[in-house]
């Protein structure tokens, strides 16, 4: 028996008049059928699913906001911290469309982390869905190169340093590091030729490839179908009408879901906006509301909190090109996840406690790195991110041994749902 | 250690926005009638940006005190006059520098150059600075100069050793020393030193205000600084709460909505 009654199947019905008339040129039904109503997901979605649609809905926020900064905002040297500024004070809600694309950013990462973090509870990574994995880690790279070019864009001291840092890492590549840092950078230092193709990056090119991305994330997502917190396939157990037994039409059923869970979003996201938009000097770092200064270094140059992780790492190896090294396969290593994991099950649910363990300790080593990352590296700062970066490579070096070790549950045949 | 405290800040904001759901107080913390000196460091300006009255005064200690070296070039005198509820008359007649109109920027007179001769470095522009370095930084600024013949102004800070500002309060505060008291410390060698740590402030003479006045003197100036930081700060928390209360009832008739059709997923 089919979950749902009276749910859109089957052929789209002829329609009459302007719709008629519009979709004999352009598909517009057989795509919301192809895409919404007679596309099935599991019925039994956790909160961990309400993520995906969020990232998409920031990235939206972020493109609206973004075209509004972009009409006041004026990349140079000597105009781009005034501009920010003027933003702030003098343009008709400058100052809550600057805030709703700083507090975004970070947002973004918040609803990214989250997402991915899902599929490492329930082996959304794993075979059929290793190219939909690969293409997800591709947008959060993207991402975060959007997001480091976008914070040097205001040139406060901090924009200028962590610009300063990051950009110098590639330096640590042999032979062709300093020319290419001096070929990234426009100049022998982070200058207005740096700002102004930092600006075209962000506005432009990488925007570009973000929605590229996504667009082929959701592709590739509508071609395998969504894993679900049980790990099991539901396209293995079809109905009379040719739907899974357990799915149900993603609209109106998941677009009236995600709309409840854009609401609690954007309940949380409002309240950070309108009363703490600097979290705290989190989302917006105090020595960023002073102009970029190459005289004067900032107490403790540490990036924006999404990127402190990976910072953590970069400062816990002693030698620079090393640490920059692991801090690309830091990153790297995700990629790799669908190939590492050996376990005979998806889930979390059903997997050994050793399993379990494991993602634990890659959760704690994760968070306890971005502390870390934030914290000025001297005394014990420096050893216990040692410890947690060895954890954190641990988790995906060892993955392919104690992935199959321990007893995992039986997996059901059907997906576990309880109607409220 | 700044670092540090922002992070305690930011989990004190994540908690509060749990726990209270949208209202959120602004930084609480001991005033400086609890705290000794010798903790100087814990001291706390407690700025209420509603505060009309308080905004207002530090507009004028600002314009008597400040402007004299210090701009705050992204703020014109017409938004000082709005947002702080100054009648346009009253502030042509006590705010406005002569010579300026009411949409200009607050600008000193002090020739750059000059600045640079006399005090080894042109003053700071003032607008962003409660919002770069917080306003507990110039709180505790204006709260620990002391006699210092040593340097060129003879005055030296606690927050800003070294600071180039003479301290231009001392008619209202009067002067103070320092007193260090000898703390015994043992390095890494397990040898013992003796070390001169702070203590408290000896009054050696007194100004025009007396500790409590001056103490309020500077928390309306940095409340003030505060407002001029980011002045948008009066509209966001106003039309916060009514965008807030509306999301709150969008979520609560979604989840209806949800409500209802799920009622068909068996």
């Amino acid at each position: 028996m089919a979950a749902v009654q009276g749910s859109q199947s089957g052929p789209t019905p002829e329609r009459k008049g302007f719709l008629g008339w519009l979709n004999k040129r352009l598909p517009v039904d057989e795509f919301m059928r192809s895409q919404l109503t007679g596309y099935y997901a599991p019925k039994n979605f956790n909160i961990w699913y309400f993520f995906g649609s969020l990232a998409l809905l920031v990235l939206v926020l972020q493109l609206a906001t973004g075209i509004f900064l972009t009409m006041f905002y004026k990349p140079g040297e000597a105009t781009s911290f005034d501009s920010v500024e003027f933003i702030m004070r003098e343009v008709n809600f400058g100052w809550l469309i600057r805030y709703l694309h700083s507090t975004g950013a970070s947002a973004f990462f918040i609803v990214v982390y989250l997402h991915m973090f899902r599929a490492f509870l329930y082996g959304s990574y794993r075979a059929p869905r290793e190219l939909l994995w690969i293409l997800g880690m591709l947008v959060y790279l993207a991402l975060m190169a959007e997001a480091f070019m976008g914070y040097v864009l205001p040139w406060g001291n901090m924009s200028f340093w962590g610009a300063q840092v990051i950009v110098n890492l590639f330096s640590t590549i042999p032979a062709i590091g300093p020319p290419l840092v001096e070929w990234i950078r426009g100049d022998y230092g982070i200058a207005d030729a740096t700002l102004n193709r930092f600006f075209s990056l962000h506005v432009v090119a990488v925007p570009l490839a973000l929605l590229l991305l996504v667009m082929l994330h959701l592709v590739a997502l509508r071609q395998t179908g969504s894993n679900n917190p049980d790990g099991i396939e539901i396209k293995k157990k079809l109905g009379p009408d040719g739907h899974p037994v357990d799915g149900i039409p993603f609209h109106p059923y998941y677009t009236v879901k995600d709309v409840v869970g854009v609401g609690v979003f954007f309940v949380l996201f409002t309240i950070v906006v309108f009363f703490v938009p600097t979290f705290g000097g989190l989302f917006l770092e105090g020595p960023n509301f002073e102009p970029a200064n190459p005289m004067s270094t900032p107490e403790h140059i540490a990036p924006v909190w999404y990127f402190t992780p990976y910072y953590a790492i970069l400062r816990a190896v002693p030698n620079q090109r090393m640490g920059a090294l692991l801090m690309g396969l830091a990153v790297f290593a995700f990629f790799l996840m669908p190939w590492l994991d050996r376990s005979p099950v998806k889930s979390i649910r059903y997997k050994p406690f050793i399993s379990k363990v494991a993602l634990a300790i890659f959760a704690v080593s994760f968070v306890s790195l971005g502390y870390l990352g934030l914290q000025p590296a001297e005394g014990s700062y420096v050893m216990l991110a040692r410890i947690f970066s060895v954890l954190y490579f641990a988790f995906f070096v060892l993955m392919p041994i104690y992935s199959r070790m321990g007893t995992p549950k039986p997996v059901p045949e059907r997906v576990t749902y309880h109607a409220h | 250690m700044r670092i540090k405290v922002r992070a305690l800040e930011a989990l004190m904001c994540g908690a509060l926005l749990l726990a209270s759901g949208g209202v959120f107080a602004a930084e609480a913390g001991e005033g400086a009638e609890g705290a000794t000196q010798t903790n100087w460091k814990a001291w706390h300006a407690d700025v209420d940006i509603a505060n009309k009255g308080a905004l207002q005064r530090g507009a004028r200690n600002f314009m008597n005190y400040c402007v004299g070296c210090h701009s705050l070039k992204f703020e014109r005198y017409s938004r000082l006059g709005e947002d702080l509820g100054i009648p346009p008359e009253l502030l042509e007649k006590y705010l406005i520098q002569p010579g300026d109109k009411p949409a200009n920027y607050i600008l000193t007179t002090l020739p750059a150059g000059d600045a640079e001769a006399w005090f080894g470095k042109t003053p700071p522009d003032l607008s962003l600075m409660a919002r770069a370095r917080g306003p507990d930084y110039i709180y505790r600024l204006f709260k620990t100069y002391y006699l210092d013949p040593t340097r060129p102004t003879g005055a030296n800070n606690l927050q800003l050793p070294g600071v180039a500002m003479p301290h231009v309060l001392s008619e209202l505060e009067g002067l103070k020393k320092a007193v260090y008291k000898s703390v015994e410390k043992h390095g890494e060698d397990g040898k013992a030193t003796t070390e001169q740590v702070f203590d408290h402030f000896e009054q050696v003479a007194p100004g025009r205000m007396n500790a409590d006045e001056y103490d309020g003197f500077v928390r309306d100036t940095v409340a003030f600084l505060s407002y001029v930081g980011e002045p948008a700060q009066i509209q966001r928390h106003a039309l916060g709460i009514w965008v807030v209360l509306f999301l709150l009832v969008f979520t609560w008739l979604a989840w209806l909505l949800k409500k209802e059709y799920w009622k068909d997923v068996h």
